[in-house]
């Protein structure tokens, strides 16, 4: 019986494979393709439109970012084995407490903020609880908490306000400590020296004559590429990465090898609550106001850029970087159909045609990468 | 190993009455078994016969109803896989159970990563510790930071094993570890097996396959609905004797040991 292992010094079956390949061929290759055919076809339809100046640039990162902020958490969830379609109603819901907190309450903003952050990242952790001890499907769960939570969002304005908007946080937030990291921007400094030598526009006329088109970075931004890059260095060079697509591919060989697979997928549960959240907190102080109807479809979208990021719907597959890309896809195609004076409604055809293409070219990749069939 | 058993050391692992319920259903009803190092264990029996799930329960993916088990004489109480892995004790499933889109350093080291001070993952030690545990097993294995899911069956199963020899396992339990495999992966996985005993390995093997079960088992023992119907040492049985145990429960009406150690 030694006879087998002895007798192939090489193995035919294993195939040779060129460094080139090898670099190419990665989970965020479809991301990669679709980012520069979009920018590709923006540049060529809608150069001359404003979309690639300061003010244009600006608008479509800030949408990208939104996305972006809840994408990473629906894709390591995603890459964990689990689904989240509480997203949307969660940041409807986190907005809402801020503004009952902040204003009804006359709360201090910071206090309303962290209160929101530990009440929507405990409800996450419910979310996965459920998940785990129940062994229901997440899509399932996670169904229930969205009505449950846009009905509360819907319920709680209406008992204590009689309106389904609370306004009036941009005057709470003044002087806050807290609310500048969510709602503030960054680098103006720099924008007005950008200004002053010309490299971006500035007003001509009005209150704001002089000063630059763009004044700053939106805290939004800043939070997208913090929370992408945690993401990444979380997914890929840490342990717990490790476990992550272990709980997702396998969960029962996962936890035969001692991995904590349902600490992993609980954990995972609050992280993309936690960045629902983020996205809350960082629109409510935008607007200065929370509304019952924010994040309506926004799980969609998140996952929407997820899958067009590479990762697979069932699990164990995926990467942060492709999701954010595809958050970026998103929204350039979002805002420069507006640019390039395409009809408002065919977004939504486009957006299923770059869905679709995005699947079948990422699925292409997978079985290159993984050799499944 | 027979040194080891006529000398009265504690064996390596010792499982006492152990009974395990599910409802109504008695999977396990008050089985008791040993193993000695550098011994191998047949454990063998119809499917549902209660041999996985008391193996499930030695390897702390399962915890008994009721019994005890003694790891070199000592109470172990195995409430995890990694408690039973503080034992010594690794599993081989049959099911090659791996993280697909993981490579094989990340599968050999998955739930105990080796890490640099700074935390993150220490992929070149894993990478070098890995290939060295695989070249040992397999000088073949070379395509390692291919997602596992692109190996062969044998391939995968070699990482399993590499697994138990790297974390230098005591106890290694193996579930069918062939069944998903062809013949010539399957002869490789039992000179390994052979390999890890001469290393004073203690293994119990579940298996179906009775040439299996006779050329690399020193002892066995029949489940038949949940209870341990016979342990003999394979010497005293054959084929015929074990599969009447596994089918009816009882031994044939004539039989009487037959080895030549009495």
């Amino acid at each position: 019986m030694s006879a087998a292992t002895q007798g192939a010094d090489k193995d035919e079956r294993i195939k040779e494979i060129s460094r080139f390949r090898q670099a190419l061929i990665r989970p965020e290759l479809g991301g990669i393709v679709g980012t520069v055919a979009v920018f590709t076809f923006f540049l060529l339809t809608a150069f001359d439109s404003g979309m690639f100046n300061a003010q244009g640039v600006m608008n479509w990162s800030v949408v990208s970012a939104q996305f972006m902020i809840i994408a990473v958490g629906a894709c390591l969830l995603m890459i964990a084995g689990e689904f989240d379609l509480s997203v949307g109603s969660m940041i409807g819901f986190a907005g809402m407490m801020i503004a009952i907190f902040s204003v009804t309450l006359a709360w201090p903003v910071w206090l309303a903020i962290m209160i929101t952050f530990v009440l929507c990242v405990f409800i996450g952790a419910i979310n996965g609880f459920i998940v785990i001890r129940t062994g229901l499907p997440s899509f399932i769960v996670t169904l229930a908490f969205l009505f449950i939570l846009r009905g509360f969002t819907i319920f709680f304005p209406q008992v204590l306000e009689r309106k389904t908007i609370i306004g009036g946080i941009k005057d709470a937030a003044e002087g806050d400590w807290l609310a500048p990291f969510f709602g503030g921007k960054v680098g103006g400094p720099i924008f007005e020296w950008m200004g002053n030598v010309g490299l971006i526009e500035t007003f001509s006329r009005g209150t704001r004559a002089g000063q630059p088109v763009v004044d700053g970075i939106p805290m939004l931004i800043v939070w997208a590429i913090g929370l992408v890059i945690f993401g990444h260095i979380l997914l890929t060079r840490t342990r717990f990465g490790n476990w992550i697509f272990a709980a997702g591919g396998d969960a029962e060989a996962a936890r035969n090898s001692g991995v904590p697979v349902n600490r992993v997928k609980v954990l995972m549960f609050m992280f993309t609550a936690f960045c629902a959240t983020v996205f809350a907190t960082c629109q409510v102080m935008e607007f200065g106001s929370a509304g019952a109807d924010r994040g309506l479809l926004k799980e969609f979208e998140a996952i929407i850029a997820v899958v067009i990021g590479g990762a697979l719907l069932t699990g164990g597959y995926g990467s942060v970087i492709g999701a954010a890309l595809g958050a970026l896809i998103f929204g350039v195609v979002q805002q420069g159909l507006f640019f390039a004076g395409v009809e408002s409604s065919l977004f939504r055809v486009f957006l299923g045609l770059i869905l679709l293409g995005a699947v079948i070219l990422n699925t292409y990749i997978r079985r290159l990468i993984t050799g499944e069939r | 190993m027979l040194d080891a058993m006529q000398t009265g050391a504690p064996p390596l692992v010792q499982m006492d009455n152990i009974y395990k319920q599910f409802g109504g259903i008695h999977a396990v009803e008050g089985v008791s078994t040993d193993l000695y190092p550098g011994e191998v264990v047949g454990v063998l029996g119809h499917n549902g016969a209660g041999k996985s799930c008391l193996m499930r329960i030695l390897s702390g993916a399962m915890r008994a109803s009721s019994g005890q088990i003694h790891v070199n004489g000592a109470p172990a109480d195995m409430k995890s896989p990694h408690d039973a892995r503080a034992f010594g004790i690794e599993t081989i499933y049959q099911t090659l159970a791996l993280a697909n889109h993981l490579d094989a350093p990340a599968n050999l080291f998955m739930g105990r990563e080796l890490r640099t001070r700074f935390g993150n993952l220490d992929e070149k030690r894993m990478l070098s510790e890995a290939t060295e545990a695989l070249r040992q097993l397999n000088p073949n294995f070379k395509n390692l930071r291919e997602p596992v899911a692109r190996l062969s069956g044998g391939q995968r199963q070699v990482i399993a094993i590499a697994r138990a020899i790297y974390f230098q396992a005591k106890i290694l339990i193996m579930d069918e570890p062939t069944a998903a495999l062809g013949p010539s992966e399957t002869a490789m996985v039992a000179d390994l097996t052979l390999k890890l005993k001469q290393e004073g390995i203690g293994i119990f093997l579940i298996s179906h396959d009775m040439a299996d079960v006779f050329e690399l088992c020193d002892r066995v023992m029949v489940m038949n609905k949940g209870r341990n119907v016979g342990a003999f040492r394979i010497e005293d049985v054959n084929k015929d004797d074990i599969l009447s145990l596994i089918i009816k429960g009882t031994l044939p009406d004539d039989w009487e040991p037959r080895g030549n150690s009495r």
